[in-house]
């Protein structure tokens, strides 16, 4: 589904993030896991066309993405980011806003909000200001706005990593619930072995702004590519 | 009575266009500013928060001097005229609402772009949703822009000429009751500009607070 190839990534002219190769499946959920400030965000970003490559190419659907009008492009892909960044309206508007961009139906709209609001257990909240929510309940209503919109691709750059663990615990229980539902593509970042082994069908690891492994979460434990890769696993809370 | 309800319609009429105008012109070029990303903007933004301290005077003597009939615009016959005066005060408030949307619009979460954009909003409906986030300091650019001109004298003064009947506006009026002694007059029309004012800024504010208990 997603071909990257010779990817650089500069930010404010400084290299944030290369990759040599990487393939992404339909519906696989690939976890990257990686240090802070090592490029796991800024992968997820050009993934969603928020930022341009300095050389390279990620093709989606066997297209370029600089060939794709970008409007179109964005449209097939939902962002959930380490933040809600939920706007200042109801549950329920807020849900709404990704269909809204797309000019849905307001019937349709109607049916879907309801249904992942259902999904996701925040229902009852629908006419709450956003103001008004706890984390994990902001947390929820922003994975039902990104899943309602039934995207091709779908981005989640450290959803859980501001929850307390009771939460995190029983949110991580749902994505991984849903994701598994309907085999929906994902890349999935987080700090989390344990999270990244239950959800997810491939880790990749990025250190120091380079990508430096790819494979399935036994492999990788068992065979670090290099050093660096070893001790950051080491590192990482299990 | 009539004259004094011509004067404060004239007041009205020449302060709302120009801050529907400034709102026009400094919502966009603020909005430009505050997201954009690109060589020269914090050398605009220091010349637009200049622009914010303009003396009236000075920007009265300027459209004077443009407009004058020897000026470079003295063929269009504006000079003492209340589009003069909106001119003058459009150019004093345009910076007000300029500075502040872009000040509003730069105090919004910067990820939220990148959320609206991530979530398939065309570049359009990124801006209107994050106008719609910035509402009440938005709002407080309006009021900051109109209390600039309905209070101002200077620029009144010089290029509408304080003409009875024609550009008498309630501060040019208030000028001259004040110099010719008549300090009553001058007292109730200070007080009917204080109470227009507070009118229209307790409206304002109604609206404001409104959106910020929703």
């Amino acid at each position: 589904m997603i071909q990257i190839r010779d990817l650089l990534i500069q930010r404010n002219g400084i290299d944030a993030l290369r990759i040599n190769s990487l393939d992404i499946q339909r519906g696989e959920t690939l976890t990257v896991v990686g240090p802070n400030g090592a490029g796991k965000s800024t992968l997820l970003l050009a993934l969603a066309h928020l930022i341009k490559p300095a050389s390279g190419e990620i093709i989606y659907e066997g297209k370029s993405q600089k060939q794709w009008d970008e409007l179109e492009y964005r449209r097939k892909i939902s962002f959930v980011f380490q933040s809600p960044l939920l706007m200042d309206m109801s549950v329920e508007q807020n849900v709404a806003l990704g269909l809204t961009f797309r000019g849905t139906p307001k019937d349709e709209i109607f049916e879907r909000v309801g249904k992942w609001m259902k999904q996701l257990g925040v229902e009852s909240l629908s006419k709450r200001r956003a103001g008004q929510l706890s984390g994990g309940e902001a947390q929820r209503v922003s994975l039902a706005r990104a899943f309602v919109l039934d995207p091709e691709l779908l981005l989640l750059d450290e959803p859980f990593s501001a929850l307390d663990p009771p939460t995190r615990a029983k949110l991580f229980e749902d994505l991984s619930a849903l994701l598994k539902e309907d085999h929906r593509t994902a890349v999935f970042v987080t700090h989390n072995l344990n999270e990244a082994t239950k959800l997810s069908h491939r880790i990749a690891v990025i250190v120091g702004g380079m990508l430096r492994q790819v494979g399935t979460a036994r492999q990788i434990k068992s065979k670090p590519a290099d050093e660096t890769v070893a001790a950051f696993l080491h590192e990482l809370p299990q | 009575m009539t004259e004094i309800f011509n004067i404060t319609l004239l007041s009205l009429q020449v302060s709302a266009i120009a801050t529907v105008i400034s709102l026009l012109m400094g919502l966009p070029f603020g909005t430009w500013l505050a997201l954009g990303n690109f060589r020269g903007r914090s050398f605009i933004l220091s010349i637009i928060n200049t622009g914010m301290a303009l003396p009236p005077v000075v920007v009265g003597l300027v459209v004077a001097i443009m407009l004058w009939r020897s000026g470079p615009l003295g063929s269009l016959h504006l000079i003492y005229t209340p589009v003069a005066i909106i001119i003058a005060q459009t150019i004093i408030a345009a910076p007000v609402v300029t500075g502040l949307t872009a000040a509003a619009l730069e105090a919004l979460d910067p990820r939220l772009q990148q959320q609206l954009l991530g979530l398939g909003a065309s570049r359009g409906q990124m801006i209107w949703y994050l106008w719609r986030e910035a509402r009440l300091p938005l709002l407080a650019a309006l009021m900051a822009g109109f209390g600039s001109v309905i209070s101002e004298v200077g620029a009144s003064m010089m290029v509408g000429g304080n003409i009875r009947g024609q550009t008498r506006v309630l501060t040019t009026a208030i000028v001259l009751e004040t110099s010719k002694g008549e300090f009553g007059q001058a007292l109730a029309l200070s007080t009917l500009l204080l109470v227009l004012t507070y009118l229209i800024n307790l409206a304002l504010t109604w609206i404001q607070q409104k959106g910020a208990k929703k």
